[in-house]
């Protein structure tokens, strides 16, 4: 694949984790707001995710759209390397392996996974999350797994948990790395989804009154508390991940974590709030191709 | 029930480039569970041997802090398209695994 | 009763007690080549006494150690090396990490056409050196690389 020459951005800590650098950062997002970047509700989801794309070219010029399922990587060829030396032979390949067996189980009536979805569940996984205009709700992949069991009289599957949703998405979303992220926000019904989606990814939220955006949009690239922050394009498309090549975490997962350490209390795997979130932020990845079951720091 | 070994063979000329990717916790003994807050046993692979056509090539004696899922690369001269090797691991507690795989035509 | 290989400081008891685990076990024919299992270098927590356990004296630096590893681990658990040496008759190569509780990582014996080269992941419980000796042509040669390990706000 082809590596971009990055010239990565000066790092320099933006905070140190203490309270008056969290306050910092909400002045940012605060300031952000004005940029016009995200604020105006008159703005559809294509003008948000092309002023984004166009706010990160400038951020990491040389960074081509489709290395932004590589995360804060982008920043570190020494991380990449790792990276990529980890991946070349991974070990979380039981993992997968376990989730195959699970995605080929039957269930009792005798039907499959791969029955629910277009050509056996092959490049699929992009088109999620998507607005359900019957059930009047945003589902995501993991949602439609299980609505694919509820429809076939089998219980569902818990959200967040290692076994056995996590390792079936390790194995199901494999299914479609390289489709490029294809989500559609097409009715006035979705477009509310999405927007409630993009208010919570910029609200100052919890005790350090920080936002999602105030990190990932504005000060992605820089470092805080010895991490680089990872960039808000891209986000969406790399799931689940393997922490340390051993935690697997899914994209809720990571919701949950972020909004712990950003001292809010976090909302529930498959709410409506996290949906709306997970809707929001895979429309502004639309275009990237998708990798699952991925190392990450 | 030991978990599995993972091979990949390659043939480049006539050296044979192996990478093995061995299932095992490989626990420090200094890890808490996290469900019981008990910590984990001291449970790891304390030697790996490798073999071509039966003949020794490779002799390694790890610690627990060999990575979990423990990776391994090595390359053999002297190989060729056929050739069988073997990858042996021996625990501390006694237990073992096996597997082998052949080194495929130059590619 | 006990008695040591020179300079190799590993008790024969030990080495009876493994070759009996392993006679037990499955590796039958192939013991009879291998080197006495290092247990007190294992056991050593600091890494000047793993290198004399381990029959590591006067190690020469040599820059013919190839060491391909990370400046930055993005995990101290999968932290991926890389190993090759040119010094010509290398029999043997060692893998310490100075600063884990035990600083003797593994040794790899080469035989019979293995060229030199190793590639592994290792543990790293804080920025530490690297430290890899080769034994070539029956002298100990060593290199030293630093990788930094950090445990970001974040990552946890």
């Amino acid at each position: 694949m082809a590596t971009a020459t990055v010239r990565a951005p000066r790092f320099r800590p933006l905070a140190d984790g203490s309270p008056r650098a969290w306050q910092r950062l909400a002045l940012a997002a605060g300031a952000l707001a004005l940029t016009g970047l995200c604020a105006a509700a008159s703005s559809t989801p294509e003008q948000d995710r092309q002023r984004l794309v166009e706010f990160f070219a400038g951020r990491f010029p040389g960074v081509a759209l489709e290395d932004y399922v590589y995360g804060a990587m982008i920043a570190s060829a020494d991380a990449r390397a790792q990276y990529e030396q980890i991946m070349e032979f991974p070990p979380f390949l039981n993992d997968i392996e376990a989730g195959k067996k699970i995605w080929g189980t039957p269930f009792r009536n005798g039907k499959r996974f791969a029955d629910c979805f277009p050509d056996g569940g092959r490049n699929v996984a992009g088109d999620y999350p998507r607005y359900d205009d019957a059930l009047g709700r945003v589902v995501t992949f993991e949602g439609a797994l299980n609505l694919c069991r509820q429809t076939n009289g089998e219980p569902p599957f818990a959200y967040g948990e290692r076994q056995p949703m996590g390792v079936l998405i390790a194995y199901a979303r494999t299914l479609s790395d390289g489709m490029r992220m294809n989500v559609k926000v097409d009715t006035p019904a979705a477009r509310a989804r999405y927007a409630a989606g993009k208010d919570l990814y910029f609200r100052r939220i919890g005790q350090l009154n920080a936002s999602c955006a105030g990190c990932h949009v504005h000060n992605a690239g820089n470092t805080m508390r010895m991490e680089i922050i990872s960039p808000a394009l891209g986000h969406a498309t790399h799931w689940p991940i393997f922490r340390g090549g051993e935690e697997l975490m899914t994209f809720q997962g990571r919701f949950k974590r972020c909004m712990e350490q950003m001292r809010a209390a976090p909302y529930g795997y498959d709410s409506e709030e996290w949906n709306n979130l997970e809707y929001f932020l895979s429309y502004l990845s639309n275009g990237i191709p998708l990798k699952a079951s991925v190392m990450r720091k | 029930m030991a978990e599995p070994i993972r091979m990949r063979v390659k043939l480049e000329g006539d050296v044979a480039d192996v990478r093995v990717l061995i299932g095992h916790p490989m626990e420090t003994g200094l890890r808490k569970d996290p469900k019981s807050g008990e910590l984990v046993p001291l449970h790891f692979i304390k030697s790996v041997t490798a073999t071509l056509n039966g003949k020794p090539v490779l002799a390694a004696q790890w610690s627990q802090a060999v990575s979990r899922n423990p990776y391994m690369q090595f390359r053999i001269k002297g190989a060729k398209a056929n050739d069988e090797i073997g990858i042996e691991w021996v625990d501390n507690r006694g237990d073992s695994n096996r597997a082998s795989a052949k080194v495929p035509a130059a590619g | 009763m006990s008695s040591t290989t020179p300079g190799r400081g590993v008790s024969r008891r030990s080495f009876l007690a493994l070759s009996a685990a392993l006679l037990a076990g499955a590796l039958r024919p192939l013991r009879v080549w291998a080197r006495e299992w290092d247990q007190v270098a294992f056991d050593a927590r600091n890494v000047n006494d793993a290198l004399k356990s381990a029959g590591i004296v006067n190690p020469t630096p040599s820059t013919d150690i190839v060491i391909k590893a990370p400046e930055i681990a993005e995990n101290g658990a999968q932290v991926p090396v890389d190993i090759l040496s040119k010094l010509p008759g290398t029999d043997i190569v060692y893998i310490f990490v100075d600063k884990n509780p035990q600083p003797f990582v593994g040794s790899f014996d080469f035989m019979n056409g293995a060229e030199p080269f190793i590639s592994t992941r290792i543990k790293m419980g804080e920025t530490s050196n690297l430290r890899v000796v080769v034994r070539a042509g029956g002298r100990h040669h060593m290199a030293t690389r630093e990788i930094k390990v950090t445990i970001g706000g974040c990552g946890t």
